[in-house]
């Protein structure tokens, strides 16, 4: 959004327009289908009929990087996809945000040897974390809502003075 | 940290690729790990004339995880947990393999409740597997609706799992020497009410899926393999027996009181995908034959064995028995040890030929486990099933063949 | 050892008998101890003999002990539905022996992986290369002398310290 460079800080003008923006960017994100293990079939099962994501505006998994907004990074990380993670998180757009699901990406899970990255927050700076092995639906749910509240929260207009 | 992305130039693959390639007549295409349909992270290097394919060369091992060398590092009782996470569809049908081949290895014995149990959970498990194959598969076919069903069914067997051990997917709940602990009220009541509201749903994806004219389109004739080949390649479980060959292990050698049931093997004859479709929905029904079979036929008694040596007592024991503190105390410190000698113990996972191959060394480690995972070795017919098809037609290979990429990196 | 298991020891026996083969029996379970030249030979019998599935193919390793690999193979025949293993003793250095992919084409991955994983190479195996490691890894991850790899677990009373050493990405 290039608004915030030619407005500069307006005041009452920029804050609301900032909670606007914040509220329409938690409203429609777009997650990147990047499941990797099993936290990915519960990520699957949230999406289908049980527990619906398209009710947070989830509607759809894009399946190219330059289209979605937030990466769910779903299962344990190995070294040898850790770098094709970081790509698909350099070929997001801003605005973007990053969710590790389950104990594997959060912190290396049951998993403490070479071939697992301990945590994707060496690849990639995370917002969110959730626990769980795998979390259930409703966890994912209750992390995907806590980044909403963290976008809300967000100063996406103001320029820094 | 992070490694440089290695580019896999045409030099390298030379010997892969055909040398139309390195004139430039053919394109190689990169379908990479991120990939909607590719079932995980799978990635396959495609050599296509136009749209056809002329070689397909897999390129496994982004999940790779080493859970062979840690269970290594684990003590036998401790080292099941690992086995959940490597096909994780198929959870309890991997701890089942896992402890037979330990309880064969120390010769501990499983009481007949124990043995019902498990048959009946890994049926479960089987028909669970089945349903997200059958969405995933579905999906990639843009049948959406298909996939919708399927995962509300499985919500049904999900909740049954979470009943008995706490837990949906990664459950743990078959241990050497038997199950974790004993079934809870409610189990009777929700494996019937599942039983009666299960057969009509499977009419409803067949009245969806199997002649539907868009559906048959697809799948007819697409990636057929003869037996002879399939055995060649390695393939076992519903890839091999749409072939028209029927290997079954639950058949063959059965384990866990398998012989006791009455179920029949589905075949099919021509070993393309639409007949690896039918194989497994009928596996589906016969999963179902199976459960009722087993509920009818549970019978009263522990549910784990009483061999001290090996198994924990329970915790109500050790309040008032010195024998039992020291027997939980050394079990949970130190484990049991194993003998010197190897063991394989094949059984029928819902892809396949599932082995579990375990070497004990007289300590409390295990020496080596190996798991002969079936996507690991069906993966391989990839190259064979896909030559002269259409990318399209790839999509609905692959997922009829069902990888689970946790299965084929370990 | 019970009916079936018996008669293809016998069988088995009369079929290698004398060519340095040694016939292991443990929890019911045959197993076929063969020199590690030998091993091609012993596949190609053994399929003429039924067995047409090669069901695994894994590799151990003993160290400290010499030999210290043994690689394992197991066959499957359909008609028979019985199961043999075939076992190979190797040393460090001689670390290799014969693929029997010729017999066996879906040992393609299997001996790969086993190449990957312990550093035993194949001859005559068409495609040798890492297939669970990234392409450029170095050491064999399975071997005992390989270390586990694991990270140093965060506790409260060594948080901070690890907290400074642990590597976070923050842009």
């Amino acid at each position: 959004m290039g608004i915030e460079q030619k407005l500069g800080n307006l005041g009452a003008v920029t804050t609301t327009l900032e909670k606007a923006v914040n509220w329409s960017r938690t409203r429609a994100m777009w997650p990147l289908l990047s499941g990797l293990a099993c936290c990915a079939i519960e990520m699957m099962a949230t999406q289908a009929a049980d527990y619906d994501l398209s009710r947070f505006g989830m509607e759809l998994m894009r399946a190219s990087p330059r289209q979605s907004d937030l990466l769910i990074v779903a299962g344990r990380v190995s070294r040898k996809m850790a770098p094709v993670l970081r790509r698909l998180y350099d070929q997001m757009p801003e605005p973007k945000w990053v969710i590790a699901m389950g104990d594997c990406c959060s912190c290396g899970g049951v998993f403490n040897n070479y071939a697992i990255v301990p945590g994707v927050d060496e690849v990639m700076p995370v917002d969110v974390y959730i626990a769980g092995c795998p979390p259930r639906p409703e966890g994912l749910i209750h992390g995907i809502l806590t980044l909403h509240n963290k976008v809300m929260g967000e100063k996406s207009l103001r320029v820094e003075a | 940290m992070l490694q440089p992305q290695m580019e896999i130039t045409v030099d390298e693959l030379r010997q892969l690729v055909s040398d139309r390639a390195l004139q430039g007549e053919t394109m190689l295409l990169n379908m990479g790990p991120q990939h909607p349909s590719t079932h995980g992270v799978l990635r396959l290097l495609l050599e296509l004339d136009g749209e056809r394919i002329v070689n397909c060369v897999p390129d496994i091992g982004f999940l790779h995880t080493g859970i062979e060398k840690n269970m290594e590092a684990k003590t036998y009782e401790k080292a099941l947990v690992m086995t959940d996470r490597m096909d994780y569809l198929n959870n309890l049908g991997n701890n089942l393999c896992y402890c037979l081949a330990v309880e064969k290895l120390v010769e501990l014995d499983v009481p007949p409740r124990a043995q019902v149990v498990r048959v009946l959970l890994t049926e479960l498990q089987r028909i669970a597997s089945h349903l997200v194959w059958l969405g995933t598969h579905a999906l990639d076919l843009a049948a959406l609706s298909v996939f919708l069903y399927c995962f509300r069914e499985r919500e049904h067997i999900m909740d049954i799992f979470e009943l008995c051990s706490g837990q949906r997917m990664m459950t743990s709940y078959i241990r050497p020497g038997g199950l974790w602990r004993d079934l809870p009220a409610g189990f009777d009541q929700a494996v019937r009410q599942f039983l009666s509201l299960f057969p009509k749903r499977i009419q409803e994806y067949e009245s969806l899926l199997t002649e539907n004219p868009l559906y048959l389109d697809r799948t007819k004739g697409i990636g057929a393999i003869s037996s002879e080949k399939a055995l060649q390649i390695g393939l076992t479980g519903p890839a091999l027996r749409a072939t028209g060959l029927s290997f079954d292990l639950r058949k063959a050698q059965p384990y866990s009181g398998y012989e006791q049931y009455e179920f029949e093997v589905p075949l099919a004859s021509n070993g393309d995908t639409y007949d690896r479709y039918i194989v497994r929905m009928e596996e589906m029904r016969q999963s179902l034959r199976i459960v009722k079979q087993a509920l009818d036929r549970l019978p009263k008694g522990p549910v784990r064995s009483n061999n001290r040596k090996f198994v924990p007592p329970p915790r109500s024991e050790l309040g008032h028995s010195m024998e039992a503190v020291i027997h939980h105390f050394k079990l949970w410190t130190e484990g049991f040890p194993a003998p010197a000698g190897s063991v394989f113990l094949p059984v029928e996972s819902p892809r396949g030929l599932l082995g579990c191959y375990l070497e004990g060394d007289g300590g409390p480690k295990p020496l080596r486990v190996h798991f002969r995972t079936p996507s690991f070795a069906n993966l391989q017919a990839i190259s064979i099933l896909s030559r002269g098809h259409l990318v399209a037609d790839l999509v609905a290979i692959i997922s009829s063949l069902d990888p689970v990429l946790g299965d084929v990196d370990r | 050892m019970i009916e079936p298991a018996k008669n293809l020891a016998n069988e088995l026996t009369e079929l290698f008998g004398g060519t340095q083969v040694e016939l292991q029996e443990f929890r019911g379970q045959l197993t076929l101890l063969v020199q590690p030249e030998a091993v091609l030979a012993a596949c190609q019998k053994l399929q003429q003999r039924g067995f047409d599935l090669l069901a695994a193919l894994t590799a151990v390793d003993y160290w400290p002990k010499q030999p210290r690999f043994a690689v394992d193979y197991r066959l499957y025949s359909l008609e028979r539905n019985q199961f043999v293993g075939l076992k190979a003793l190797l040393t460090d250095e001689q670390a290799d022996l014969p693929s029997v992919e010729p017999v066996y084409p879906n040992a393609n991955w299997h001996e790969r992986e086993v190449f990957d994983m312990f550093g035993i190479r194949f001859r005559g195996h068409s495609d040798l290369r890492r297939i669970l490691m990234p392409y450029e890894w170095e050491g064999h991850p399975l071997r005992k002398d390989y270390p586990l790899g694991y990270e140093e677990v965060q506790f409260s009373f060594n948080f901070d310290e690890i907290e400074r050493r642990k590597k976070y990405v923050k842009d």
